[in-house]
């Protein structure tokens, strides 16, 4: 279907429901219950999933594929949601001006921040990322102020231009009078799910990316980066020259990257300069070695487990925890609290440190392992208890 | 069927209780059903807490955290109700705002604008709440601030001195409390002519970043105005922690007074810098060096220890605080936590019991009703004296106090003393000051 | 002229702290091949030895003086450390007023069990598996242990001084005839580091131990065939490496007060650092560290400053694209080494 092997198709599909079908995956708790607090079905969370996901996806093309290990993506996303906020203040709230700048001001600066980086491989070339990104962070929070904001970030004020802008128009991003911070709310007996604008236009977004990503994973293009991965030398004995392949994948991530960032302004008309700080490029690396690196599903987790423990397990305090064992006795209430305390609210950070190290000790291939170790042990505890019922799912890779 | 007397509402009512087995589905946008943006329905009310408990103004936020449980606490009739005793609205009985119990949530804002609109988004949107209020910086502050005036929700800022907040980037939505930069300004003004003289030349050391230039100009206009001279601004980088390259070019500049825009980590270390480099001991032109720290905390003033000895600066409150309200407050804090209340925490206990009041009297919990009572509002009995939340831009205009670091403290808390308290009067400003020009309050925004 | 002097002064003092972190992270990459992300953490780990030291020396019982109060109204507790009751108030000052000279002593051992634990307990598991994974594990952990520190220490600054006859002053360039007065604990800190570095060095030079280090990383395989039991060396290494950054943190904490992201600060720097001086090289590490620093220092000079706007912000990025644009390697960098 549309190019893809059977493999792939069905793993499509499979993104396709998760992602459509994400406002009632991400809410199974009823709203009332003391489990409401790990739902993640709400607008922004979803938002945050997929628009990472799609700068992680981006992020892979480059690090799965060539291997070349950049620590500085998070410029170009920075580049793309200060193109977008700038194009609501000069035209009018509309993302339709703002997002096709956004991958295209990434990918003018991606052409010249990879043309100069690619010129080092290995650790040299995270350097060179890592400088030009933290270049751009420093500035942007100081010098360049007048264009950035600086630190408050940049936002739209009532005095700007907004040359577009009609006079019923609305004033928050909208597509075309679709306004993103629109939501429709179920309730079904004691659940509610949230279907929001914002998020179903990233998830389109995302889904289209992802299967231009397994076309360029599947594609002649595709293979020669895995061969910059396995041997750059024995390729440029072939005669080949690797570096317009590897310039092209950094250009394509780091529009990836703009696309996401310029998303990001979309879902929420504001560019912080903290998007370009190295602790962002670096959570991106994180993401894709979280999730699998080179697989193509894998990034995606990986941006939903961070976003998910940053978002979630920050806001669990102790009250809540109180609430939670509520049932046991007393003394016994205390000492269980007492014992998750440093882990939930302030503490968020050492949970997802150790999870962090859990996951690559015992999953050395990221989630996506994980995921296939699961599926591998229900196929074969499958055979041997009913050889007949072959009714498993595929895992995804 | 005909005699039935079920209505197709009961059956939806039934069934939604009901909820087992065929659950009836009844939808509904969100911007039909309520009022305003996260209207309470039933019997509890919930308010958003956003600090930064992870990075470095965590123990900061930590104390606005225990401040604001304490809050809920005394809103919800618990403890010995602090400062609802001495506050001069006696609308707040105890029972809660409005009769509903007051109940909260909390988040990480992590110092970054970026993860502070997240969590409050989350509050707005998952959780319900219809107040945000919390922070520790500016950029987040107008970044929050920004988003709850879309979102149709109030925000009452928690720590945030740059005049942008209620300058450039106030909104009807949002509500200050705490001090800016010209406050410190003006207030610290009168008292280094007295203490230093009229002919003195200023070097200041500034963050590079937009608190740290408000503040800069702000001091910089009063000094000024002072007769002193103003040898040279430099910027320093937010990431700098070794400011010794900054101070080194202090000492031979010909200035003999030290001004250090910074704040928390910045502070800390650029005073420890400056006292190491032997500043205090110099005389130059035939005058004693002096170092000047605008604004104070308490909290960071601990890190820098020894150094803030003597040393001249602005703060919001301290907890050494002689009058009934601060008393009431250190005792209640002091009593549930073992040690007195910062800054922070008085500015964000304060906010919430205004917020919890203004709702009480407007009698709702609509962003517009609250915000009409709290503009122009005039108080007292909350710690800094009698108080006006100016209409014109959402700032509390109140008593500035300066203090000195202390020469001999007592204990580890009693780091600071009160040199002066400045009248209300002599730091207000005109609200189309240039200093806060270039931005709009708007009109309040419901939601829905 | 006085005014350059002072910041070569200032450069050569921060080249010490970004010398000695990276000359530990250098020690790991050359001998291990591993990516110690966790490298901050344990120059953040050092520089809290000195302050639990401190904290230690001033563990102190409670009297009640009835007449002082507290913030609460009630009779103050007054705090006498337990050194000053058992060794007496002049020495138990002075022991409290020598606490981070006298945490080198106390850290040493402490900084090697605590290499020797992360090398053996986690790292060991690491070498054969990719750098990228090498990244995320010891990401992580430095995560944790910087977590752990501010569980038991909070987020702010601790004020950790130096000993009062070290705080001062000192006239510099009395020798020269010139006036420049300079703190005299920074002077320690280079003169430390100096000893340090000196050590190090000599060390890998003229101890067969060394010797058999630097063959191993030089080519670890020939010289495990020749029967020697390179992983338990290159172990020690590990533990010396971290006392080595351990070391560099204890020394820090007059200057600035620590916290426990310190080590995060610090890790992106050294990093650039060592890539600047070239991967491997231990005198590269050495030199990018004092040039990166020098070269800071000049650049937050008001003339350049004026001349180039946010300059400061930026000039360790721009020396390091620079160098790396001309040469290949860094300063001193070997052919191969982290170039896949």
């Amino acid at each position: 279907m549309l190019g893809l092997n059977k493999k792939d198709t069905s793993l499509m599909i499979v993104v396709i429901i998760l992602t459509m079908f994400a406002p009632f995956i991400l809410n199974p708790f009823p709203v009332d219950s003391a489990m409401a607090q790990f739902n993640a079905g709400y607008p922004d969370l979803m938002q945050r999933f997929v628009i990472f996901g799609i700068f992680a996806i981006g992020f892979n093309i480059l690090f799965g594929l060539t291997g070349y290990l950049s620590f500085g993506h998070a410029a170009f996303l920075g580049i793309g949601s200060y193109s977008v906020v700038w194009m609501y203040k000069l035209l009018d709230y509309n993302v339709i001006y703002g997002l096709p700048l956004a991958v295209l001001t990434a990918g003018i600066f991606a052409v010249a921040i990879g043309y100069v980086s690619l010129r080092r491989s290995g650790i040299y070339f995270s350097i060179l990322t890592l400088a030009f990104a933290q270049m751009s962070f420093n500035l942007a929070y100081s010098v360049l102020t007048p264009i950035t904001n600086g630190e408050t970030g940049l936002q739209v004020y009532n005095n700007d231009p907004q040359v577009l802008l009609g006079a019923n128009e609305a004033t928050s991003p909208h597509l075309f009078g679709i306004v993103m911070n629109n939501s429709f709310k179920l309730d079904v007996g004691a659940w509610q799910f949230t279907f929001n604008n914002g998020y179903y236009f990233c998830a389109l977004v995302m889904l289209l990316v992802f299967y231009l990503s397994i076309r360029i994973f599947r594609s002649p293009f595709g293979l020669m980066l895995r061969a910059v991965k396995s041997n750059q030398n024995r390729l440029s004995y072939t005669g080949l020259n690797p570096r317009p392949y590897t310039l092209a994948a950094f250009v394509i991530s780091g529009m990836y990257a703009g696309l996401a960032g310029g998303l990001m302004a979309s879902m929420d008309p504001l560019a912080g300069a903290e998007r370009m700080q190295w602790t962002a490029s670096g959570e991106v690396v994180l993401m894709t070695i979280l999730g699998g690196t080179g697989t193509l599903i894998g990034p995606v987790l990986g941006a939903g487990f961070i976003k998910y423990f940053e978002n979630i397990f920050s806001k669990i305090n102790d009250t809540i925890l109180h609430q939670w064992f509520s049932f046991l006795p007393d003394g016994l209430e205390d000492a269980v609290v007492f014992i998750i305390h440093p882990f939930i609210g302030k503490g968020w950070h050492l949970t997802l440190g150790i999870l962090f190290m859990l996951v690559v000790i015992f999953l050395p291939g990221g989630l996506v392992e994980g995921g296939q170790r699961i599926g591998k042990w229900i196929k074969s505890r499958g055979k041997s208890e009913d050889s007949d019922s072959g009714a498993t799912t595929e895992p995804a890779e | 069927m005909s005699k039935s007397t079920m209505t197709r509402r009961g059956v939806l009512k039934t069934g939604a209780v009901a909820g087992a087995g065929v659950a009836l589905p009844t939808i509904f946008t969100a911007s039909s059903a309520a009022a305003y943006t996260n209207e309470p329905t039933g019997g509890s009310v919930t308010l958003g807490f956003n600090v930064p408990q992870t990075g470095p103004y965590a123990d900061e936020g930590a104390d606005e955290l225990r401040a604001y449980e304490l809050a809920v606490e005394h809103l919800n009739g618990g403890g010995d109700g602090g400062m609802m005793n001495t506050f001069s609205s006696k609308e707040l009985q105890g029972n809660g705002i409005l009769g509903k119990k007051v109940e909260f949530v909390t988040g990480d804002t992590q110092t970054k604008s970026d993860a502070a609109r997240a969590s409050a988004k989350s509050m707005i949107e998952k959780d319900g709440a219809v107040m945000i209020t919390g922070g520790s910086s500016s950029g987040v502050a107008i970044a929050v601030q920004g988003l709850c005036q879309e979102a149709g929700v109030i925000f009452m800022a928690g720590l945030t001195h740059s005049n942008d907040t209620t300058g450039k980037d106030k909104k009807a939505n949002g509500f200050r409390h705490f001090f800016n930069g010209y406050m410190s300004g003006a207030a610290l003004a009168p008292v280094l002519k007295n203490l230093y003289g009229t002919d003195r030349n200023a070097y200041h050391l500034t963050a590079d970043y937009t608190w740290g230039w408000t503040q800069e100009e702000s001091i910089a206009a009063a000094t000024e105005a002072l007769g002193w001279n103003t040898v040279n601004k430099v910027r320093t980088p937010l990431a700098a922690t070794d400011f010794s390259s900054y101070i080194a070019p202090v000492l031979n500049s010909g200035a003999d007074v030290l001004v250090l825009n910074h704040y928390g980590g910045n502070m800390v270390n650029s005073l420890t810098n400056a006292v190491q480099f032997g500043l205090r001991e110099k005389i130059v032109n035939g005058k004693q060096f002096e170092i000047v720290v605008p604004l104070y905390s308490r909290l960071m003033a601990k890190g820098a220890g020894e150094n803030v000895k003597g040393i001249h600066g602005s703060t919001n409150w301290h907890w050494s605080l002689q009058d009934d309200a601060s008393k009431a407050f250190v005792k209640s804090f002091g009593t549930k936590y073992g040690f007195p209340p910062s800054q922070a925490a008085h500015t964000v206990y304060c906010q919430t019991l205004l917020y919890a009041d203004a709702c009480q009297r407007a009698g709702t919990f609509n962003p517009c009703g609250v915000a009409e009572a709290l503009e122009g509002y005039e108080f007292d009995g909350l710690g800094n004296g009698k108080t006006l939340y100016r209409a014109e831009d959402h700032q509390c205009f109140k008593d500035v106090l300066v203090v000195r670091g202390k020469e001999n403290p007592t204990s580890e808390f009693d780091l600071l003393e009160v040199v002066e308290v400045t009248p209300a009067a002599q730091v207000t400003y005109a609200p189309d000051h240039p200093m806060f020009a270039g931005g709009e309050l708007g009109s309040c925004n419901p939601g829905a | 002229m006085d005014a350059l002097i002072l910041q070569i002064l200032n450069g050569l003092d921060k080249g010490s702290a970004y010398a000695l972190i990276a000359l530990g992270l250098t020690l790991i990459f050359g001998t291990l091949g591993v990516v110690n992300f966790a490298h901050g953490a344990i120059f953040m780990i050092g520089a809290f030895c000195a302050v639990t030291l401190s904290k230690i020396l001033n563990l102190s019982y409670e009297t009640i003086d009835p007449n002082q109060t507290d913030f609460l109204g009630n009779p103050l507790k007054v705090k006498t450390p337990y050194v000053e009751s058992w060794f007496g108030p002049e020495i138990g000052a002075s022991l409290i007023d020598w606490a981070v000279p006298l945490a080198i002593i106390f850290s040493i051992p402490i900084m090697l069990a605590v290499g020797y634990i992360m090398e053996r307990g986690l790292i060991k598991h690491f070498y054969k598996r990719e750098h990228a994974d090498q990244i995320l594990v010891t990401f992580g952990l430095a995560i944790v242990l910087q977590e752990i520190i501010k569980y038991f220490y909070g987020a702010n600054p601790i004020q950790t001084p130096s000993p009062d006859a070290l705080s001062g002053v000192a006239n510099v360039g009395a020798v020269f005839g010139m006036d420049i007065v300079y703190p005299v604990w920074r002077i320690v800190y280079f003169c430390f580091a100096a000893v340090i570095i000196a050590a190090v060095f000599s060390f890998l030079q003229f101890t067969t131990f060394g010797m058999v280090v630097r063959a191993g990383m030089a080519d670890r395989e020939t010289v495990g065939l020749l029967g020697i039991d390179i992983d338990r060396r290159f172990t020690i290494m590990f533990g010396i490496a971290a006392a080595v950054a351990g070391l560099a943190g204890v020394m820090y904490t007059p200057i600035n007060s620590p916290n426990y992201h310190m080590g995060m600060d610090f890790l992106v720097l050294s990093f650039v650092v060592v890539v600047v001086g070239g991967m491997g090289s231990l005198p590269g590490a050495v030199l990018a560290g004092f040039m990166l620093g020098i070269l800071e220092s000049f650049a937050s000079m008001n003339a350049i400053k004026s001349l180039i706007p946010g300059i400061d912000q930026i000039i360790i990025y721009v020396v390091a694209i620079i160098i790396l644009l001309t040469r290949p390697r860094g300063l001193m960098g070997r052919k191969g080494v982290m170039e896949e």
